[in-house]
């Protein structure tokens, strides 16, 4: 499979739309994923993660747009892909009243592996994902961490040469997190590619590459890093001891993009256009007397994300209130 | 077929696990049996009965110790009066009042009149068919004591005293529960694999439409089978039922009905939403399929549209073949007309599931 993991994407969409009714979930979203990599689908809920998962593997049919994957034209060839992609829902989808191996024995069985390879295969899951004392135990019983891992080991028992996980983190505590992205790791390093999506940053950072979906649009899309570098703001910190005081000072301000509080701490998003934003904050906080030292940031992921997602947003979260209006297109 | 065989292993399993269905899958027929095999019984027995006897002569005495034999009846009370009868009659004392007038002997000899008098509660439908079936008793055995030839008793030949109404419904209770289990649990356990999630995962492997529900059929065609035998030996070892057709008929009745009621089943669930619409769904189904297939009702008394339904129902079909074969013991070739008729609703039922049914989640 290494080989040809080289070669070409793992997919490609162009202008993937998907309306349900009047809501359009999916709006133009056009993707290109290299093979071998860990791909990042980061998005607050509703933002059209799952619809576009759904879309990729075939479950939902497009409104308008294309995607092919793994080489076939999805959804007309989605039945030929069936074989080569593993998809783990959302949800555990496995049967809780069946035991670990009933449930491994059963997949094993639905992706047609014969005799002798499935038993090798499933003993071979079972202690890659520390399952082994576990086989006779029903899978309802299991704990988080426990029945994502069989879930893993699920979806990856055919070898899958594509991955799509959906969420696959919501309901694990962060030592399983970080146990799972190991195995994700382990994973590409075969040459497997890993579609996943989630919403917490310091997943969407262990990606190589990354999509931020907002309302159904793709927003920003880049390796991590490049997308903190090229971020379209100005990251400042405020440390003051009134920091109520410093946050009012800042409200109202047009170039003054985004505030969140840290402790004692305000970190604050301010327009990249504007000349010497630090400079402005300070005269901004003189004017109300408030004490203050004000430094300029490396730019983190969750900055990226709301400079992405909310600059150009009419429904403005209390923490920004009027700032947002004068949003500016954040491409990173 | 290899995949079509895991699944339904996976489906045994789940149900061997899953308690509650498992036990209604037996529990279900053995309660039908005992609520229509006893309960449900036109030939009632034991029915309270109070007895006034003007007469009281040697004979008046045998026609009541006769009432007593049949077992139908029994004698709590003798009541001074007519009014003192009507008013235990009215209190609910007792169910069936007998009055023997004065002039018993006298009717007894002249003839042409009834001899006796029997007084119902007319609020219990059953009581009421018990005492109209009394009013023909025939007092076998006592020829000598009664007049012969006397016309009121002239109708003990027709008169089947006990078990008739076991013996009839009891081959057609089979596909009642056929009709539940088959599409309330096959119903219930599609979408409950929908409801859970599973069906999402189901449909992204290579698992095709047809042997993901073949595969989840497959189990229930057994379990048909096995409900079938249970009533229809139950039947014969309870009731008595006399199986006079071949068993082999018998069962490719049932294989016939119940892939047309598996069907069923399946269109219910790719309408149903949850198990709780399905389990509606059923019941929607199950209601017109009681009253309306000719099962307890005869089809001569309802009205032209409601035997136009009868003939959507598959258990109108199977009723008619069930008591074609193990009562009336007709060969198959004989009932031609259901076996075409619940061919036609499989395949019609089967083309609508596979256009409504896809793997795909819109």
């Amino acid at each position: 499979m290494s080989e040809r993991a080289a070669a070409g994407s793992a997919i490609t969409a162009r202008n993937l739309t998907r309306r349900f009714g009047k809501l359009t979930a999916v709006d133009h979203v056009s993707l290109e994923i290299p093979r071998a990599t860990i791909y990042g689908f980061l998005g607050p809920n509703g933002s059209g993660k799952s619809t576009t998962i759904r879309m990729l593997c075939g479950l939902l049919r497009p409104s308008e747009g294309e995607c092919v994957v793994l080489g076939h034209p999805v959804p007309r060839e989605a039945e030929q892909l069936r074989t080569k992609i593993g998809y783990m829902t959302q949800r555990f989808s496995l049967w809780e009243d069946l035991t670990v191996l009933e449930n491994l024995d059963f997949m094993s069985r639905i992706f047609g592996l014969d005799g002798t390879v499935r038993t090798a295969r499933i003993a071979e899951r079972l202690q890659q994902y520390r399952l082994e004392d576990r086989r006779g135990q029903r899978a309802g019983t299991l704990s988080g961490g426990q029945k994502q891992r069989l879930a893993l080991a699920a979806a990856t028992l055919h070898e899958p040469e594509l991955l799509l996980l959906d969420e696959p983190t919501s309901a694990v505590d962060p030592q399983s997190r970080r146990d799972f992205w190991e195995s994700l790791f382990e994973l590409v390093d075969r040459g497997t590619t890993i579609l996943v999506s989630t919403h917490y940053m310091d997943e969407a950072e262990r990606c190589h590459r990354l999509a931020i979906l907002d309302r159904g649009r793709l927003v920003a899309e880049g390796p991590p890093r490049r997308l903190m570098d090229s971020i379209d703001a100005t990251v400042i910190e405020i440390e003051a001891d009134d920091v109520r005081g410093a946050r009012h000072a800042l409200d109202g301000q047009d170039f003054v993009k985004s505030v969140a509080q840290l402790g004692n701490r305000l970190h604050a998003l301010l327009a990249k256009e504007r000349s010497d934003p630090q400079g402005s904050v300070r005269a901004l906080l003189a004017q109300h007397r408030v004490q203050g030292n004000v430094e300029v940031v490396h730019a983190s992921l969750e900055d990226v994300f709301v400079a992405a997602t909310r600059f150009d947003t009419d429904d403005a979260s209390p923490v920004r209130r009027a700032s947002a209006r004068q949003g500016s297109q954040a491409e990173a | 077929m290899f995949r079509i065989f895991a699944i339904a292993t996976k489906e045994i399993r789940q149900l061997r696990r899953d308690r509650l269905t498992a036990g209604m899958i037996v529990g279900l027929p053995l309660l039908q049996m005992v609520l229509f095999g006893y309960a449900i019984n036109f030939d009632v027995r034991g029915v309270s009965a109070a007895v006034v006897d003007e007469a009281r002569t040697s004979m008046s005495r045998a026609l009541v110790a006769d009432m007593q034999a049949t077992g139908t009846v029994k004698v709590r009370a003798y009541a001074a009066s007519v009014s003192d009868l009507r008013r235990r009659v009215r209190s609910g004392e007792v169910s069936i009042g007998v009055y023997i007038p004065a002039d018993f002997e006298r009717r007894r000899v002249v003839g042409g009149q009834p001899l006796a008098q029997l007084l119902v509660d007319g609020s219990e439908p059953t009581i009421e068919n018990i005492a109209r079936a009394f009013a023909n008793m025939p007092v076998a055995g006592r020829t000598g004591i009664y007049h012969s030839g006397q016309q009121v008793f002239e109708v003990r030949t027709e008169y089947n005293p006990e078990k008739r109404t076991a013996v009839q419904i009891v081959p057609t209770l089979i596909g009642v529960i056929l009709t539940m289990t088959m599409t309330m649990f096959t119903a219930m356990a599609l979408v409950r694999e929908r409801e859970r999630g599973n069906l999402e995962l189901l449909i992204t492997t290579p698992a095709s439409s047809l042997e993901l529900m073949l595969g989840k059929l497959l189990p229930y065609v057994f379990i048909g089978l096995v409900q079938a035998t249970l009533v229809l030996l139950l039947g014969v070892l309870l009731f008595d039922v006399p199986v006079n057709g071949s068993l082999v008929a018998f069962y490719l009745a049932a294989l016939l009905f119940i892939a047309a009621t598996l069907t069923l089943g399946l269109i219910a669930s790719t309408l149903a939403e949850t198990q709780v619409q399905a389990f509606q769904m059923s019941v929607f189904v199950l209601l017109p399929s009681i009253l309306l297939s000719g099962f307890v009702f005869p089809f001569d008394g309802m009205p032209q549209a409601a035997r136009w339904i009868a003939q959507l129902l598959p258990l109108t079909h199977f009723v008619e073949l069930v008591r074609g074969i193990v009562l009336r013991g007709a060969g198959l070739a004989e009932l031609q007309v259901p076996i075409y008729k619940l061919l036609a609703f499989t395949a019609v039922a089967l083309t609508v599931v596979t256009l409504r049914f896809h793997k795909r989640l819109d």
